[in-house]
């Protein structure tokens, strides 16, 4: 795999839900989900990068319950996952729902054969572990997601609440605990996600453009902090710094994308507007955290870079400059700066979704409504520019 | 003549030859005229003879009285020597007699001049024994400089006798009155009421005694220090008097007694005519050079202190009159400009010249601030004006009213920057001392004036027009970023020029050294450009949020699953055109028209009618709907060959790109709210039906009607994906309803 020429998988359903396999830290592996209201024909695939060859390999099941509109990852077991998805209810009424899958994938390598299968009713069909009973608590799940440690909790965000699972009991969730925003005006929480810091303590909603921090040590749970009017328009997405506490990135509806240092939250410390509109989904690289994909629905991903505030200071690399400056006086190292690396615009609708590999730091994976799937990787020479 | 005289036959001449003349007759003439001739000469000869006769004989006569009068003068000789003999006789007794006399005499006249010698020392010493007295009377009578006199004329010889017992007395008495005359002059001298004249004069007298001079010069330099303090702190009190006055005041008072002392204390300490020792006065005048050197200084520090304070005093309340104060200004700068051939070795008219700079600093500083306050208060009169129409009229005159406001925005900014910089004109008048100097000049002219408060007011206008875009939320009304927007375009197009070329003729400024000083009118006109350009994208994008908002909450509050059969269009898209056509007038009022992109590549649309175009395009796109059912490939298709629309981006200067900014913000919204949303046959139904009515109205609005047309076909196509029964409307039936919404 010694080019950079991205890799387009295409779907015939249009689609919002991409997860990286996050358990598994071998292949490049990749989860969609798709949205088609034949609410029966909905799939999900697994495409996995074959980096040798650049080729894609892929497994399609078949989520039959309806279209997805989320879909996550367990940190822990890679055949496990959670999707958030649109089914119809006895009165022709639609109604979101949560499940936790299972992939009834056995052995890597055993399924080509299933992926070859052709037709609907061909597919496997994922295997529920549980349903999340979370139509007691409210209508709109806006999201699901995985403890970043502990595969056996899982956080729902439903309308204006967020509640703690215990998914150890099997088929039947345990709520553990719940949030719920108070205010005028009903607020509805549009994404949640947890704060993978401080061992996983605090749960991070947004509602509107505010971003809120709840503390889950406490039983009735807190705000931690708050960033107040983080976007002047709707929070799209929020994600942490993986290796610097208090970093975090948001981004919403006006553009922007904002680099916040929670303990300062009246001010961000980076941000950025590169995107000709709103910005729906913003993520950390997870080994180099200088590095910052974003993607907007004016159907582009940008990687950008946010070096002055990297967990890799630029002080360390100077240092490391004067240490040699002896032996390599002409060669200064050239300096990753704050700034745009690369625009990805092989996409032609709406970007709602981007993710990083789980496997390979400098592979991501960003997927846009008309169902496309580009699989692209960091230009060479800001890989190089990082690691040497 | 010479030849007649010479000539040989000339008997009278002295060359006559009788023979030739004799041969001559005899060859020319006739025997008559011989004849005649003959008898001429016989008859001269005869005449000639008898002359020579009487002339022998009265010679004789002569003669013999001549030899009769010597023989008389003999005998007289004769007598006369004897009464000289006499004579010696006779003198020689007198001789003898008058010495007798003298020796006789000689004792008494001896006496007589002891006596008259004896007479004058008498008198002289009458004078030494009355002068105590003498000195006393004066002294009383206040005739100091008699009594001076007096005493210098006596003191040599006072000295000289000072030992013996009775003038030692005399010295005494008088040294106890000259110590007390000097004491009285060092009174008069220290006397505060005491004249500079008066000053002068005892200064002088003292000198005279013979005081030390340096001490003296400390002590009238102390003294002349008291008294301009005193003057000084007269001045410090008097710092709520009119400007004007109190600079006289100062010149009058201050300055001219100052320049009195130093002029006293040049002739007197300086120019002495009464060199005793040169190298000792040598020395003494360095001294007191040097101390009147110091002296000045610190005076004049002080009086600059007192001058500057009060200055900035005057400009401190604010509105300070710069004509007075220039007036001052002058009057204080012209006075110094005059002390200074006084002084040649400081130069106060330099330190006046930077008081006078600092306070054109000052005030141009002072301008600079009431030019952003003034500014800020046009805007809030802007902002007052802009909110108070719209509770009354919806839309109508708010266009024109734009306008007028800008306009007036405008000119009311160009006018006061003028009339400050006529205001500051004065600073320049030629009249002026200081208005020439090229120093003053530089600084004030270049650096204050156009760098500080043109430039400076310049920038201050892009930076708070740009706050405007920065500050992020709707606190700022729209219609303000669209006026401050024009406004910066304005100024771009000719205000800054003007301004500036105003300026630089005004206070003839020429940019003869190179572009390094001044800053340029481009960078001015880019950045003000750049701001203008910030405040439109601002702008469109607080409207195309404010049309968003609207579009995002009436998709997402609806339940589309169970809506019913459409039978209007719904309110809010009636809503956004309305807004939208108020953005286009309150637009159309400061931006031009713009460049509209050409319909289609089908020429001949472009000869209809506005509303015949609009017909075909219409039906153009309904017959295209409802083949949307399989659909994606088309819209795929369509991408390709569509570029991609960039939905915050720059607009141009010009109605309709603002327009179809904000129309793209909108739409694009409206798509992406769609999509999350889930449409039963009538919720998209309905959506075809809105879709339809904005494809109406909203193709007039833009530079490139595809656009409109391709946003609101990917809303449909993307409701159709969205719909859990997509079956469309007739678009015959579509288009009653919208005809008749």
């Amino acid at each position: 795999m010694e080019d950079d020429t991205p890799i387009i998988y295409g779907l015939e359903f249009q689609a919002r839900a991409l997860a990286s396999q996050l358990a598994e830290s071998d292949a490049v592996r990749f989860l969609v989900g798709t949205q088609s209201l034949k609410l029966s024909h909905n799939q999900v695939h697994v495409v996995e990068l074959n980096e040798e060859t650049g080729g894609l390999s892929t497994h399609v099941f078949k989520h039959g319950a309806g279209e997805v509109w989320t879909l996550a990852a367990s940190p822990s077991n890679a055949t496990l996952i959670a999707t958030c998805y649109n089914t119809l209810t006895a009165e022709n009424t639609c109604c979101m729902q949560s499940a936790i899958w299972r992939l009834p994938l056995q052995v890597d390598g055993s399924l080509d054969e299933v992926s070859e299968c052709e037709g609907m009713n061909d597919l496997t069909s994922l295997e529920l572990v549980c349903q999340l009973d979370t139509e007691s608590h409210g209508q709109d799940v806006k999201v699901t997601c995985f403890h970043p440690s502990d595969g056996s909790k899982a956080a729902s965000v439903v309308d204006n609440k967020f509640i703690i699972w215990d998914l150890n009991l099997g088929d039947i969730a345990k709520v553990v605990q719940s949030g719920v925003l108070e205010g005028k005006g009903q607020p509805r929480f549009t994404t949640g996600k947890w704060n993978p810091h401080h061992g996983c303590s605090q749960f991070v909603t947004a509602n509107d453009g505010h971003v809120r921090s709840w503390d889950l040590r406490v039983s009735p749970v807190r705000p931690a902090w708050t960033v107040e009017n983080a976007h002047c328009q709707l929070v799209r997405d929020l994600d942490f710094n993986p290796n610097k506490q208090y970093y975090m990135a948001t981004c919403g509806d006006d553009g922007y994308s904002r680099f916040w240092d929670v303990r300062n939250p009246s001010e961000p410390a980076v941000a950025r507007a590169d995107h000709s509109h709103w910005v729906w989904s913003i993520r950390y690289n997870h080994f180099h955290d200088q590095l910052v994909l974003t993607s907007s629905s004016d159907s582009q991903v940008i990687l950008t870079s946010v070096a002055s505030i990297s967990s890799e200071p630029i002080s360390h690399m100077v240092d490391d400059d004067l240490n040699q400056g002896d032996t390599l006086p002409d060669t200064p190292k050239e300096k990753l700066v704050d700034g745009v690396l690369a625009t990805y615009d092989e996409h032609e609708d709406s970007v709602y979704s981007v993710e990083w590999s789980s496997a390979d730091p400098w592979t991501f994976a960003s997927l846009s409504y008309d169902g496309r799937l580009v699989i692209n990787k960091v230009p060479r020479a800001d890989k190089y520019m990082i690691l040497l | 003549m010479g030849e007649s005289t010479s000539s040989p036959y000339d008997i009278n001449g002295q060359h006559f030859n009788p023979d030739m003349y004799l041969h001559k007759l005899l060859k020319d003439c006739s025997l008559e005229q011989v004849m005649d001739q003959q008898g001429e000469i016989i008859r001269d000869t005869q005449a000639l003879h008898s002359d020579m006769q009487t002339l022998v004989y009265e010679n004789y006569n002569k003669f013999i009285s001549a030899t009769d009068t010597i023989r008389k003068m003999k005998s007289d000789f004769k007598k006369m020597e004897d009464e000289m003999d006499l004579l010696a006789a006779n003198m020689e007794s007198i001789t003898s007699f008058s010495e007798q006399i003298s020796c006789t005499l000689q004792d008494t006249r001896q006496q007589i001049t002891k006596l008259s010698g004896v007479h004058s020392l008498l008198k002289r010493l009458q004078f030494l024994f009355k002068l105590p007295g003498k000195l006393k009377v004066t002294l009383q009578e206040g005739h100091y400089s008699q009594a001076v006199q007096d005493y210098i004329h006596a003191q040599r010889v006072l000295h000289q006798y000072g030992n013996m017992a009775s003038f030692q007395g005399i010295q005494s008495d008088c040294e106890t009155i000259v110590e007390e005359l000097k004491q009285k002059l060092r009174d008069q001298f220290k006397s505060k009421e005491a004249s500079a004249k008066e000053l002068a004069e005892s200064v002088d007298l003292l000198l005279q005694l013979q005081e030390p001079a340096d001490s003296l010069c400390a002590e009238f330099l102390a003294h002349a220090e008291t008294h301009l303090c005193e003057q000084l702190t007269l001045l410090e009190g008097l710092q709520d008097q009119d400007i004007i006055e109190f600079v006289d005041i100062g010149s009058s008072g201050f300055l001219s007694d100052l320049c009195l002392v130093v002029a006293s204390y040049n002739d007197m300490f300086i120019n002495r005519p009464h060199l005793h020792d040169i190298q000792q006065c040598d020395e003494l005048d360095s001294v007191a050079l040097s101390q009147l050197g110091n002296f000045v200084l610190r005076n004049m520090q002080h009086y600059f202190n007192l001058v500057g304070k009060r200055v900035e005093r005057e400009q401190e309340g604010g509105a300070g009159d710069t004509l007075v104060l220039v007036r001052a200004l002058d009057r204080f700068h012209r006075r110094l400009q005059a002390m200074n051939t006084l002084f040649s070795d400081t130069d106060f008219a330099r330190t006046g010249t930077e008081i006078v700079l600092r306070a054109g600093c000052r005030q141009c500083h002072f301008h600079l601030q009431t030019l952003k306050a003034h500014f800020t208060d046009t805007l809030t009169q802007v902002r007052h004006s802009l909110a108070a129409p719209k509770l009354i009229s919806q839309d109508g005159d708010s266009s024109s009213g734009l306008s007028e406001l800008l306009t007036s925005l405008v000119l009311a900014t160009v006018e006061k920057v003028k009339g400050v910089l006529q205001d500051l004109l004065s600073f320049c008048h030629p009249d002026l001392t200081f208005g020439l100097k090229p120093l003053f000049r530089e600084v004030f002219c270049v650096d204050n004036v156009r760098e500080d408060l043109v430039v400076g007011f310049l920038h201050y206008l892009t930076a708070t027009a740009r706050g405007f875009c920065d500050s992020g939320d709707s606190k700022s009304p729209p219609a303000l970023l669209l006026l401050l927007s024009k406004m910066c375009l304005e100024f771009e197009t000719s205000s800054v020029h003007y301004l500036l070329s105003q300026t630089d003729e005004w206070f003839n400024i020429d940019d003869r050294h190179g572009s390094g000083i001044l800053t340029s009118d481009v960078e001015i006109c880019t950045s003000m450009r750049a701001a203008a350009q910030g405040l439109l994208n601002h702008y469109v994008r607080m409207q195309g949020l404010g049309v968003s908002q609207m579009l995002r909450k009436s998709v997402e509050t609806r339940d589309w699953l169970h809506t019913i059969e459409p039978r209007t269009v719904r309110a809010v898209m009636k809503r956004v055109v309305e807004d939208i056509a108020a953005v286009d007038s309150q637009v159309g009022a400061l931006y031009e028209e713009g460049q509209r992109a050409e319909r289609s590549s089908d020429s001949s649309r472009r000869t209809h009618s506005a509303s015949v175009s609009r017909h075909i395009y219409r039906s153009n796109w309904s017959s295209y709907a409802p083949s949307q059912l399989d659909s994606s490939l088309v819209t795929n298709i369509q991408k390709l060959f569509s570029e991609r629309i960039e939905i915050f981006s720059s607009v141009e200067f010009s109605k309709v790109s603002i327009l179809t900014g904000i129309i793209k913000i909108s739409l694009k919204t409206f798509l992406e709210c769609v999509r999350l949303r889930t449409f039963s046959r009538y919720g998209l139904q309905q959506i075809q039906v809105d879709t339809h009515y904005l494809q109406l109205y909203l193709w007039r609005f833009v530079a490139d009607e595809n656009l409109v047309h391709f946003l609101l076909d990917e809303i449909l196509g993307s409701a159709v994906h969205r719909c859990l029964d997509p079956v469309l409307m007739e678009p015959s039936v579509v288009e009653i309803i919208c005809e008749r919404g």
